[in-house]
This record gives structure tokens, sequence and C-alpha cells, in this order.
């Protein structure tokens, strides 16, 4: 089921989940690009798996293509849940 | 045909992590079953792999790559290769693969539907994760695959890269068995079909076997030319000088009641090594537990090796570590050559009744030492053979 989530909430889901894929979580910030921390597709399929989980915003490869920094991710998953 | 080397080994077993260890307390008598079950409790994950590695690898992949840290450590292996990456291969054996990873992604779609299903379940359960896992952790870029023939698969995998070293396909081979199958699926399926121990013991050979016990854990060696080893200032722990395999075309779960395809396995492995009945001075049986595997085992002992079957130690791991599936024929080949490099024949624990025709020297006990020849280095055998009817025989040589 899909809730409203403030981009601040978003933001924190985003974090968690890419800091459980396994990067530090003080590394994970807005900034840091997707490669910098050895993120790849299979973790981007895990991420869009929670994000649909959570938020009902389905993300596609071409979508996912586009992604480069953190960032990128909470942008993205906020533009599409409003 | 070129001679091939063991330069290092490693493994993981219900004894504990690295291969001396088994070597070590199994000779010792110790017995890593608990409660019916030998599980690997010893091995941390993350002792051995990143957050990231360890999401990324079932537990049967994590076993492998614990192992082969510690076969390429002794192999000289540390940093730089010692072969051109491309040059260099991965053969590894698994009955099951990652079936722990199956059975979770199977409660997550049963549970929470088909959307929720891990993406990363195809690639950790796959039955070739593991050696993907050791390719792509240590730059192995020559031939790379899994090897599937259920209990028969590590004595596979170290045939297959001996072969593949013989032929000039690659220079050095990463090769083995892995397997975690201490799962509730599997620990059903196996007693459904009566394999498994009732009692919880692992007796072989023993006149109250009633099955085997479920082990798990990884066995990994590395294997180049002798001409190679040499030439790089490698230490040499052993010579693989024979390879047999065959199949008994019979049964998809027992084995044949005459032992006539594993007795062409061991004649077969001990014609490529060039040597008789009368060299072998161990044996390192397959020896399940199970009353028919002990069975014909024992007639096939005794049809490849005649008079002398009846002269030769012949002991089981199995009776220490319980039976670890694929991973078997690796973690018992490193266990043969650690024996014979020690000159001792580790005992078949809880052997106490003799049954009929069940009559060789199954070292009872505790340890011997092997009677060797003055003047040549000590010669063993393992066996594996897998549901489905696949036999393989390594004949094994210690530096």
């Amino acid at each position: 089921m899909a809730t409203t989530a403030t981009p601040e909430q978003v933001e924190t889901k985003v974090f968690d989940a890419i800091a459980s894929f396994g990067p530090d979580r003080s590394e994970v910030t807005r900034e840091a690009t997707l490669e910098s921390l050895d993120i790849d597709s299979l973790d981007l399929a895990e991420l869009s798996q929670i994000i649909e989980e959570e938020y009902g915003v389905s993300l596609k490869g071409s979508d996912v293509a586009e992604i480069k920094t953190v960032g990128d991710a909470v942008d993205l998953v906020v533009s599409r849940a409003a | 045909m070129k001679d091939v080397v063991v330069t290092g080994v490693g493994a993981v077993t219900p004894l504990g992590v690295g291969a001396r260890t088994l070597h070590e307390r199994w000779t010792a008598g110790a017995c890593g079953v608990q409660d019916g079950e030998a599980p690997s409790s010893d091995f941390e994950p993350t002792d051995f792999l990143s957050t990231k590695e360890v999401r990324r690898s079932d537990r049967f992949s994590q076993f492998a790559l614990a192992a082969c840290q510690e076969a390429l450590a002794e192999a000289g292996w540390n940093g730089e290769p010692p072969y051109p990456p491309e040059r260099t291969g991965c053969v590894m054996g698994t009955g099951i693969g990652g079936i722990g990873t199956l059975e979770e992604a199977h409660v997550t779609l049963r549970d929470r539907g088909a959307a929720n299903v891990p993406p990363l379940a195809v690639p950790l359960m796959m039955s070739n994760a593991g050696a993907a896992a050791l390719s792509m952790r240590y730059d192995l870029r020559g031939p790379t695959y899994g090897i599937v023939s259920a209990c028969a698969a590590g004595a596979h995998a170290i045939g297959d890269a001996v072969r593949m070293v013989q032929a000039g396909d690659a220079d050095v081979m990463v090769t083995g068995g892995s397997e975690a199958a201490l799962t509730p699926l599997a620990y059903a399926a196996f007693a459904a079909l009566d394999a498994t121990s009732q009692t919880g013991v692992s007796r072989p050979f023993d006149a109250r076997r009633d099955g085997f016990v479920m082990g798990e854990g990884a066995g990994v060696l590395v294997l180049e030319s002798a001409d190679g080893a040499r030439d790089r200032g490698a230490r040499i722990l052993a010579t693989i000088r024979g390879y047999g395999a065959t199949s008994d075309a019979f049964h998809l779960t027992a084995p044949d009641s005459d032992g006539d395809g594993a007795a062409a396995a061991i004649t077969a492995a001990l014609n490529d090594a060039d040597l008789e009945p009368g060299d072998v001075d161990y044996v390192n049986a397959h020896g399940t537990s199970t009353p028919l595997n002990d069975r014909s085992e024992t007639l096939a002992i005794k049809r490849a090796l005649g008079e002398h079957a009846h002269e030769v130690p012949v002991s089981s791991t199995k009776s220490a570590i319980g039976h670890l599936l694929g991973a078997a024929g690796a973690v018992e080949a490193i266990a043969t050559i650690l024996a014979l490099r020690d000159r001792v024949a580790p005992p078949t624990l809880g052997w106490e009744e003799a049954e009929e025709d069940l009559d060789l020297d199954y070292v009872p006990e505790k340890a011997r030492p092997l009677s060797v020849a003055e003047d040549r280095a000590p010669i063993g055998i393992s066996n594996s053979f897998g549901f489905g009817g696949h036999n393989a025989v390594l004949v094994l040589e210690a530096a």
C-alpha cells in the first residue's frame, strides 16, 4: 500500500536501503555517486523493490539508468510519489 | 601427460575453519556431529567477506570463498597471481547449490507475492555461484564453471581440473566443492528418502549404521603442473596421480549392489596413475554410514584391490564431519593428502560392531601410523559416489 511521504522520509528510506547494501552509512550522502559507493544494477533492482513496496512507485530500468547520485534516486522517488 | 600437483589447500568443515584444523582434529578423534547434524559453527562470514560480499553470496559460496582464501595463501598467491589471469581457471562442485536462498525466496513468493521475490535469488542459488564468486574475487579469467554430480561433485571437479591442466586449457586451477544444505527442505527431503540417520549418529561401516548425518562446508585446492610449481618455487603438497570416473547406470539413488561401477572407477584411477592395487597405502572411503553405500563400497574396494583390500587401512572422514554432499569429495581429498603427508590413517570414529562381509580394516577407535615402503611416498585413494550412480576416484601421492 502506498503511503504519502515527505522528501525527508524518502531520503531516509533511500539512504537506509543503500547503506544496507554494503556501504558505511556515513558515506551515504545526497552527493555521493552510486559508483563511489559500489552500488550496481543488482542493488538498484533491490532498491526499486523496496521503493515500490513502500511508496507504490515503480522505477523502470530506463529511470534507474539516469540515476548517478544518491540524491538523483531520492529526487526521482519524490517526484513520482508526489 | 603432465604431472599435476597440489600447492594449496583450504577447508571449512564442522571441525572448524582450516584444512589443518580438519586433519588434526579428525586424527585426534574429534567429532563435529552435534544433535544429529554437522554444522560448520565456527565459520563467521564477516571474518572473510565484506558486507556486500556476504549479501551477494549464498552460504555455500561463502564457504568456498573462505576455503579459497586459505588455499591461495598457502599456494603463495597473496596479491599477485602466479600465472596470467586468463590462464587461471576454476571448477567447483556442489550437490545442490544455494538451496537456503531458494527456500527463503519461495517463502517470500508465498507470503509476499511475486513482486517481492529478491533479484539476488537466481544469482545466489545457481549451482555455478561458488565458481563465479571465486572467479570475481580472485580475478580468475580462464575456464570457470560449476560441476553438479550430487555427492561426487567435489571429486569430479578436481578430476576435471586435473585434465584441464594436463590438456593445457589452464596453467593453474582453483577447484573443489562446497555445500550448505542444512535447511528445512533438504532435511525433510533426505529424511523422506530414508537416507539420513534416525539416530543422528554417523558410524560408517558399523553394523548399527542407519543413514548419513548431513554436514556443510567446503574444500578448495590449487592445482598446477609440477613443472610450473617448481619453476615458481611453490611448495608441493601432493601429486594427483590418477583420476577415474564411471557410472552405475543402475538406480536413481541406490548404488549398484555388486559395487561394479565403483570398483571400475577405482581401477580406472589406478590405471591412470600407472599403479597396482598393492601400491595403495590408504583408502579414504566414501563411507556415508548408509546401509547400502558402506556394503557396496566394501565390495567395490575388494573387487578393485583384490587381496590387498584386507591389508590396507580404510577410513571415512564422514565419521568425524558427517556428509558434506557436493563438498565431500574435495574436503576428503584434502583430508587424504594431509593424512598421507603425516603418514597417518585417521580413524573411522564410532566403528564398534562388525557386520558380515564388512570385514576390511576400518581403522577403529584411533588414528594409526601408515605403513609405507621406505623407498617411496605414501599413496592413497579417495572415493566419492553420488546419487544418480556417479563414481569418482582420485589417486593421491604425498610430496
